[in-house]
């Protein structure tokens, strides 16, 4: 679709970046104490947003030349992000960290990122897959280092700038070589090219598949691109370690299934054998491998972390691993799963990160030990914290099983060849457990029952959690909405106009 | 009423409602009204115990809904002669162990909520005929078991708590796998009658990995039972647990959890993967075995009181493992001797009740020592029979039914689970016998230890057991006695139930020879 009539259809966006120029004049007229208020600016835009996605219709074309895809399942993500957003915002403002800073900045920042997440989760062209990543890894680093007082925070942004540039330098490298085999950076006419290249080639796609596949790796965290995550985790601000964890990670899955679904596989369906276009390596299996490394990786050393944050950092790159299992079998069902799971997960990460934030606000610290007894004095805050645990656990009812229980029944139904990856997966739950439940033990089974009982010192606390822990148990118990849901949005825009 | 399971299943959360809104410092009121929900509860099961058929062994008071269409998965309830007596053992020892808990003063309403929630969880396992949510069910009841071991328990209870969770946690997920591969091997349905017909069926000559698919899925759900069972070597995790948790809840762990394995075994693999019987039998036999030796050398070995019990309860689940195994004996391979093969399945469930009523007397009285005494060194009593004459005389009854001396039901189930594996078993049976000797020395052996001999000066002043600690112990002892005595009404109950059990086994099993 040509540029003009494409955007009638780039509502969403056009209304975020109207969003970001707004706050940023907004944060002009505010004074330092009160640059906060921006953030009602940013999410009257984002609600704005949302309407407009909502209102947009189902149609699925491409925009802008073919670069951007408008369908169903970006759709899916795009709501997915706002979401996120929306809840790290609310979450900002109930943290101490970011007390002394000027944040109406923040703010705007947070705008532009899901404004670059949008893009990731809709580009068709190579080019502009790089530019969304970068949109969003810019922004990234800018936030992992907000609190410039803080050691730890610079460190992280640095380590995030190296590491980021790195890989998308490298991932760059395999564009280039893809570019150089096809001549196109659409992705339907690389699609086409590919089918019709001579086997000689071979080796170079091979080359440019690993190169891009660290790319895509490094934003979902995967096994060996992580190991920037733990350290940025730990020292960004809390909000921002929550939000890391989930929306650039939606819409880092949202790119690569995308990608290797219509670049390397034939697009129309979503068949087992996506990868089987690529040839040269056991795609299937190296995929599941890479899945079991990072699930194990991020399992066995979370357990052992003292500090709670940290835990959830590497836990957060364990869960990245359940969902790497929708990606081998490259199915329907996998990446059914991997939708589900980041709905489902979307609301327990948060609920876990707010949970730590509020405790950094009331004992100043994040290990363990400051949740010692916690059940018994903030009954409210055990018994929600504990819900998230389990439900990051994966145990019935909670919607964490759910989830799993969705990766699972696609490994297992891409038949016997995969079952040892379903074996792994399950047995990485268990280990799982024990850190997780390492949370509730000191919450519940440290200290005594006392008669100094305190509340959420505030309505928003309440309401926050609560929105968080319901959908984390109810959705556990009934999920055929969010089933639905995600069956309407399994269309992926297949071919270009 | 309809919906007479879902009631006996859902009553108990209308109770954790109400205890969650009593206000906290009115202990006594929560714990009246968690006696009275599952008073209710036990008045219920009765009832269908009276109006259940027992002359039609097949599935009762069926109840059926959608939950999620999208993944073919319902809410499907029923209940046949091998749950109910589970279902009436768990009403049973649920409102009992409300009694059993009344001394309990730390975070009561915690507590009390905690064990109404895993009296749900178990009665929806049992009378579950939806895999998925026979699954939900048996996941929901170890949250409620965690916290009940580790905040109430004794002194080493985090770790006995985590390991407990962690235990039976493998066993979940694997069996979890198994449930996914029979889902989708077998035309995508969770519904267990479905399977029980196609499952036989679909998954004859199918290989995986050069391997009978039949004996994969076997292993996996074998593994998630044996571990609650539990069989030799997965039993660690049940001293420890044993030990550290409060009186009730050792209770409720010995008379249902225990069975679960067991439930589970029956409903499931033999049922669903007959073919598997056959291949298993043997090794079954063989783990019973162990499971008799280990356990009553082990009971021998300890010096907690409860400990013993513990051992004890592994050695007894032996006994209907072995009963189990003899289920081959009905087919052409095992002679068609169907008589054996009935003696052996009705003695193994008759067996798990028996345990049920007896391992939960037993753990009582522990408890009851142990509140006066504050330890249960079996070396620290000695000559207890002279000041406590009436307790004394209720241990002796416990131990007794305990050793399986005629005239208390377990000399009559664990007779029946010998005489049905003998046929097919020879050898393994007359070893096993060994185990009924050291099972009667280890209970001899501490009652002597423990009331006869020099008073021990410390305790010339421990209490008689009070009326309430009677109240808990006199209707499991009248029970032991009564079909130790007149076994014919649970036989009746249960037999048509396990004839077609049989019949699945062996018409649809043991005619190929699995890879």
């Amino acid at each position: 679709m040509s540029n003009l009539n494409s955007l009638s259809y780039f509502w969403p966006e056009l209304i975020l970046t109207g969003t970001v120029l707004v706050a940023i004049v907004a944060d002009l007229f505010y004074r330092k104490e009160d640059s906060f208020k921006v953030a009602w600016w940013v999410l009257g835009g984002l609600t704005l947003t949302m309407a407009a996605i909502r209102m947009g219709g189902s149609a699925v074309t491409d925009l802008f030349m073919g670069t951007i895809a408008l369908d169903p399942f970006a759709e899916f993500f795009k709501v997915l992000i706002l979401l996120s957003t929306v809840l790290v915002i609310l979450i900002s403002f109930k943290t101490d960290e970011l007390k002394n800073y000027s944040v109406g900045e923040y703010f705007s920042i947070l705008a532009i990122m899901a404004f670059g997440l949008f893009l990731m989760a809709s580009a068709i062209d190579i080019l502009m897959v790089y530019l969304s990543i970068e949109i969003v890894s810019i922004m990234s680093f800018f936030l992992a280092g907000y609190l410039k007082k803080s050691q730890l925070s610079n460190e992280a942004a640095l380590k995030y700038v190296l590491y980021g540039a790195f890989s998308s330098g490298i991932m760059l490298f395999g564009f280039s070589i893809l570019f150089g085999l096809t001549g196109s950076t659409k992705f339907f006419e690389i699609r086409q090219a590919l089918a019709g290249l001579e086997n000689g080639a071979n080796l170079a796609l091979i080359i440019s598949a690993v190169f891009i596949l660290a790319g895509f790796g490094y934003k979902i965290s995967a096994v060996p691109f992580h190991f920037w995550t733990p350290d940025v985790y730990e020292g960004s601000p809390t909000t921002i370690t929550a939000y890391l964890s989930i929306a650039p990670k939606a819409a880092g899955f949202a790119m690569l299934i995308r990608f290797f679904n219509q670049v390397m596989g034939d697009g129309t369906a979503m068949i087992n054998d996506s990868w089987s276009a690529l040839g040269g390596l056991p795609w299937p299996q190296l995929m599941g491998v890479l899945a079991v490394a990072t699930m194990s990786l991020g399992n066995l050393v979370a357990i052992q972390q003292n500090s709670v944050k940290r835990m959830l950092a590497y836990s957060s790159i364990a869960h990245a691993g359940y969902m790497m299992m929708g990606l081998p079998v490259m199915s329907n069902q996998g990446i059914y799963g991997i939708m589900m799971y980041l709905v489902m997960y979307l609301f327990m990460n948060l609920g876990a990160f707010f949970v730590v934030i509020y405790i950094q606000g009331k004992t100043g610290g994040e290990s363990y030990e400051d949740f010692n007894g916690l059940g018994w004095t903030m009954p409210f805050i055990g018994v929600v914290m504990a819900l998230f645990m389990f439900a990051l656990t994966g145990l019935p009812p909670t919607a964490g099983f759910i989830g799993k229980f969705y990766l699972f029944a696609a490994v297992i139904e891409a038949g016997p060849q995969f079952y040892w990856l379903a074996f792994f997966g399950a047995l990485n739950s268990v280990i799982s457990l024990y850190y997780y439940v390492r949370v509730v033990k000191h919450m519940y089974l440290r200290g005594e029952r006392s008669d100094d009982v305190s509340m959420p010192s505030s309505n928003l606390v309440t309401v926050l959690l609560v929105f968080l822990a319901v959908p984390s148990l109810v959705l556990g118990v009934y999920w055929e909405p969010v089933a639905n849901w995600i069956n309407q949005s399994l269309v992926l825009l297949s071919s270009g106009m | 009423m309809n919906h007479l399971l879902s009631w006996i299943i859902w009553l108990p959360v209308i109770g954790i409602v109400a205890v969650v809104i009593i206000p906290r410092d009115k202990g006594t009121l929560i714990k009246q009204v968690s006696a009275v929900v599952t008073g209710v509860q036990l008045a219920l099961t009765i009832y269908l115990w009276r109006i259940y058929d027992g002359s039609n062994g097949t599935f009762q008071f069926m109840e059926s809904a959608e939950w999620i269409p999208s993944f073919n998965i319902s809410y499907m309830l029923g209940v046949d002669g091998l749950s109910l007596p589970m279902v009436f053992l768990m009403a049973l020892l649920g409102f009992l162990g409300v009694f059993v808990s009344w001394n309990i003063n730390k975070a009561v309403k915690g507590y009390f909520a905690l064990f109404l929630l895993l009296n749900t969880g178990i009665m929806g396992v049992f009378l579950s005929l939806d895999f998925f949510l026979f699954y939900v069910f048996w996941e929901v009841m170890l949250l409620p078991m965690y916290f009940l071991i580790g905040m109430w328990g004794g002194p080493q209870r985090e770790y006995a708590a985590i390991k407990f969770f962690l235990y039976t946690l493998v066993g979940s997920v694997l069996m979890l796998i198994a449930i996914l591969a029979l889902y989708f091997t077998c035309g995508k349905t969770f519904d267990m009658l479905v399977l029980m017909e196609t499952a036989p069926i679909a998954l004859n000559g199918v290989l995986w990995w050069g391997m009978s698919a039949i004996k994969v899925i076997w292993t996996l759900l074998f593994i998630g039972f044996a571990i609650k069972v539990p069989v030799f070597p997965f039993h660690t995790w049940l001293p420890l647990a044993h030990v550290e948790a409060p009186t009730a809840v050792s209770v409720i762990l010995a008379g249902i959890l225990l069975k679960l394995g067991i439930y589970g075994i029956l409903r499931i693999n033999y049922t669903m993967l007959p073919d598997g019987v056959f291949w298993f039998a043997g090794a079954l036999a063989v783990l019973g075995l162990i499971n008799v030796i280990w356990g009553a050398m082990c009971a021998l070995a300890q010096t907690d009181l409860k400990k013993l019990v513990a051992y004890s309860s592994i050695n007894h689940m032996g006994y209907a493992l072995l009963g189990m195994a003899a289920v081959i004996a009905g087919s052409s391979m095992g002679g068609d001797n169907l008589l054996a093969a009935q003696a052996g399945l009705n003695g193994a469930v008759f067996q798990m009740f028996n345990h049920g009523t007896i391992s939960a007397m037993l753990f009582i009285l522990v408890g009851v020592i142990y509140d006066r005494a504050h330890h249960r060194d079996i070396d620290g009593f000695g000559g207890l029979a002279v000041k406590m004459p009436i307790y004394s005389g209720i241990v002796a009854l416990a131990f007794f039914a305990g050793l399986g001396l005629p005239g208390f039901s377990g000399f009559i189930s664990e007779a029946m689970c010998f005489i049905g594996a003998f046929p097919v078993f020879r050898t393994i049976v007359i070893i096993s016998t060994i185990g009924i000797l050291l099972n009667a020395a280890y209970f001899l052996w501490a009652f002597q230890r423990i009331f006869f001999g020099e008073l021990n000066e410390k305790y010339k002043d421990l209490p008689e057991i009070n009326r309430m600690e009677l109240f808990t112990v006199i209707p499991l002892a009248v029970i032991t006695l009564f079909l130790g005595i007149y076994p014919r009404p649970f036989l009746d109950l249960i037999s048509e139930t396990m004839n077609i059990l049989i019949d699945q086994v062996v018409s649809l099993g043991g005619l190929v020879n699995l890879m």
